[in-house]
């Protein structure tokens, strides 16, 4: 994408050629950049990829439930052993390698250096190492379908003591790969993490104020601090359940001393505020988009991020909300369901936030639009399920449903990959030079959307008669039967079916238009933030001119200005400020 | 391959913080979370088990104070490093951070000792709760004097030539960090009986 020409990066790719010769070689253009924007694009190739691994692995357990026992085309017959590392993998894969990745990995890098306008992180090598762990933590996790037993089976939350022992789980190598990938994938967002918040608190423009930060770098932001807060229980879990594992430690066996709820603690007070990590982001994408295509200027920013630190603090005292049926205190339960429904105060406000935006704004409904507003419509639902599993009363009923499922899949799917489509389809110009072609991107929108409905909205009904998750085939157990239901697990799986088989029009729209789109200029949707001050795609080191800060990013429609938006390095000149 | 030049988000200050101090503040503050969920695991786990007091009663309470008194001399020379790179002293803040440094690798050896001198009573890893946590907390942190003293080590070369002396105040913060969490580890696993 870039080619370095100049500058130190050039003598450092050039390296062991003749002096003067500028090519630099593949290995150091795609693996051994320093540059924020290549790193950007590494990671957002590995996270589609694996994003279509953990689509893969969806339709092979989609298609075991909807005709169990049958040979599933591309994949062959799902035992229950096999089924169980199916969805472990997926879920893993999905959240960790998936929506962390392009979400806060890829988006972070590309917008962060160009939207505060400098050059790159503050700390590009940092950056550049935090790749390539994250890339050693794919390879592992993709191996470990490969070793003997197969690939972890002891789902994603990865309960011990079923996770803790191979007797149990069967997958014992699988298990101990597994740790080490997470734990791997963790060091490699936290080195990308800090990274992240320093750069932003340390490397702004001159005249950039705190107020005047795009609210998708705040997202990134505050999602990275939110990631680094609740991470570091975790990792300690991850060395000690790993420990459990090979080296006979007790911390997790109740027989010997310990405490198979500790782990449970531990992953869910990073496990919760992990919903908001993958979820700020998203909402940050979607405020940009939503601004620039309601012609508006946002509503209530200072809102939005009162409301954004809010949703982040609380997010921390909620975790005991998966626990209410792990034996935990009646008393205890009584407070997270509070602190759970309270949470839902910020969001719901930063919904209403986004609807005052769009309210009378001139609306275009372009592809990226279409992603955001879907964005908040699906989180909605997602949010409202919420409702019932918060609600420790209601969770005993639900808890491990298809419900719960259903719910997860309301709030991740709208985040992971709503969010990573809006934002995709939003910066596709800046990041390659081209734009999308529409029709094919409003294709891609319909099917996905109408299908991803159909999947879980059959869900959140089975899970209410009482189908319970991870189980491989409800035909071997007759309190899990329930034939009438039958239609509705077939559906969901016609759902996965014809999700995926849109995505080609995405992937066709994607590749297609690196060589054939039309050519994007500096500024194709007319934006005010600095990432479109530059040309698409921008060279190395960003800005040929470093920018000077005067404004806010959302000065769209001022009134007495000639052109609708008001790019936020442009000087006041006399005359705008006679007519101001 | 050579090192590429610094990108210009690292030469700028808005916060008026040096980039490289406001990083390793950061660093600190993720390694608290990671300590911090091992220490309250251990400390939740130690209130519920009265009877972890048999099995913490084998640990040396001497070598534990002795090894907390180290610590704490390295930490002031730690100080006097920063203070030497302060006033452009590149040697002295050089031999200073060599001193630390040593402490720290007394600390180890003193560690090494105890814990020979453990496993060779039969208390491995594996001997139940308590000795989990026991090797694995303190493990941990060793791992932390480890890379703090080579670290140490490393910036010590630089600094004798008088280059990047402001390095020296960011490990000097690591190292009082470090020194800090063995100030709750030495109560809670080898006081608390």
């Amino acid at each position: 994408m870039t080619t370095p020409a100049t500058g130190a990066h050039a003598q450092a790719g050039s390296h062991g050629h003749e002096p003067g010769h500028h090519e630099v070689s593949f290995f150091h253009k795609y693996l051994w950049s320093t540059d924020h924007k290549m790193i950007a694009m590494q990671y957002l190739f590995t996270g589609t990829a694996l994003a279509l691994i953990g689509g893969y692995l969806a339709y092979v357990f989609r298609m075991q439930l909807a005709f169990p026992g049958h040979d599933v085309p591309g994949y062959g017959l799902v035992t229950p052993n096999r089924y169980n590392s199916l969805v472990t993998m997926h879920g893993s894969i999905m959240i960790f390698w998936v929506a962390m990745p392009v979400l806060v990995a890829a988006f972070g890098n590309f917008l962060i250096p160009l939207m505060i306008g400098c050059d790159d992180m503050v700390f590009p090598r940092i950056n550049r190492l935090s790749y390539q762990v994250f890339l050693v933590s794919a390879i592992i996790l993709l191996a470990s379908f490969f070793v003997h037993g197969g690939a972890f089976g002891g789902a994603w939350t990865s309960y011990p003591p079923l996770s803790a022992k191979g007797v149990y789980n069967l997958t014992p190598i699988g298990a101990s790969l597994w740790l080490v990938a997470v734990a791997l994938e963790f060091v490699a967002f936290l080195l990308g993490g800090i990274n992240f918040i320093v750069t932003t608190m340390n490397g702004r423009a001159p005249g950039m104020r705190m107020w005047d930060i795009p609210v998708v770098v705040w997202m990134i932001v505050i999602a990275s601090v939110l990631f680094m807060a609740s991470v570091g229980p975790l990792i300690a879990g991850a060395v000690m359940l790993f420990f459990d594992q090979r080296l006979g430690t007790a911390f997790f066996d109740p027989g010997r001393g310990g405490d198979p709820l500790l782990w449970q603690h531990l992953f869910w007070f990073f496990g919760h505020p992990e919903v908001y990590v993958v979820l700020l982001p998203a909402l940050g994408m979607v405020a940009e988009i939503m601004a620039v295509f309601a012609r508006k200027k946002l509503f209530g920013y200072r809102t939005i991020l009162y409301t954004t630190w809010a949703t982040g603090i609380l997010s921390f005292v909620v975790w005991a909300h998966h626990q209410f049926i792990a034996g935990i205190d009646p008393r205890m339960a009584n407070v997270f369901t509070i602190t759970t429904l309270l949470i839902s105060v910020p969001i719901t406000e930063m919904i209403f936030v986004y609807i005052a935006t769009l309210y009378g704004g001139s609306i275009q409904f372009t592809t990226p639009m279409l992603w955001a507003l879907s964005f908040v419509a699906e989180f909605l639902i997602g949010g409202v399920t919420g409702i019932f599993l918060g609600a420790s009363g209601a969770d005993i009923y639900f808890h491990d449903t298809y419900f719960v499922v259903a719910h997860f899949h309301y709030t991740f799917f709208p985040s992971a990959i709503i969010g990573m489509f809006a934002g995709l389809t939003f910066w596709y110009p800046k990041m390659f030079g081209r734009m999308l072609n529409e029709t094919l991107g409003k294709i891609h929108f319909w099917g996905t959307i109408i299908a991803f409905n159909v999947i879980f909205i059959p869900l959140f009904i089975t899970g209410a008669a009482g189908d319970q998750r991870r189980i491989y085939n409800y035909a071997l157990f007759s309190e899990q039967e329930r034939p009438g239901l039958q239609h509705l697990r077939e559906l969901s799986t016609i759902g996965v079916i014809v999700l995926l088989a849109f995505q080609v029009f995405f992937l066709f729209n994607f590749f297609w238009s690196l060589r054939h789109g039309e050519r994007a200029s500096e500024n194709p949707w007319l934006s005010n933030t600095l990432e479109w001050t530059v040309p698409s795609p921008p060279p190395h080191g960003n800005f040929a001119e470093l920018p000077t800060v005067y404004r806010g990013p959302y000065e769209y429609a001022t009134p007495g200005r000639k052109e609708d938006y008001w790019p936020q390095n442009a000087p006041i000149t006399p005359i705008e400020e006679g007519a101001l | 391959m050579s090192a590429p030049a610094r990108s210009i988000a690292n030469l700028r200050s808005v916060t008026g913080i040096p980039t490289a101090r406001l990083v390793t503040w950061w660093v600190i503050a993720s390694e608290m979370f990671i300590f911090g969920g091992l220490l309250a695991s251990y400390v939740m786990h130690r209130l519920a088990h009265p009877e972890w007091a048999i099995a913490a009663s084998n640990t040396n309470t001497k070598a534990g104070a002795f090894n907390t008194f180290v610590l704490l001399t390295s930490s002031l020379f730690a100080v006097l490093a920063h203070k030497a790179a302060d006033a452009e002293d590149g040697k002295g803040a050089a031999k200073y951070l060599r001193l630390t440094a040593l402490g720290g690798f007394l600390f180890l050896i003193v560690k090494g000792f105890e814990w020979t001198h453990e496993i060779r009573e039969g208390f491995v890893l594996a001997s139940g709760g308590f000795w989990s946590f026991y090797y694995t907390v303190a493990g941990l942190h060793a791992l932390h004097v480890l890379a703090g003293a080579i670290i140490m080590l490393i910036f010590a070369v630089d600094a004798a030539k008088n280059v990047n002396l402001p390095r020296v105040q960011c490990i000097g913060l690591y190292w009082h960090f470090v020194d800090i969490i063995w100030i709750f580890l030495f109560p809670l696993l080898y006081i608390a009986k």
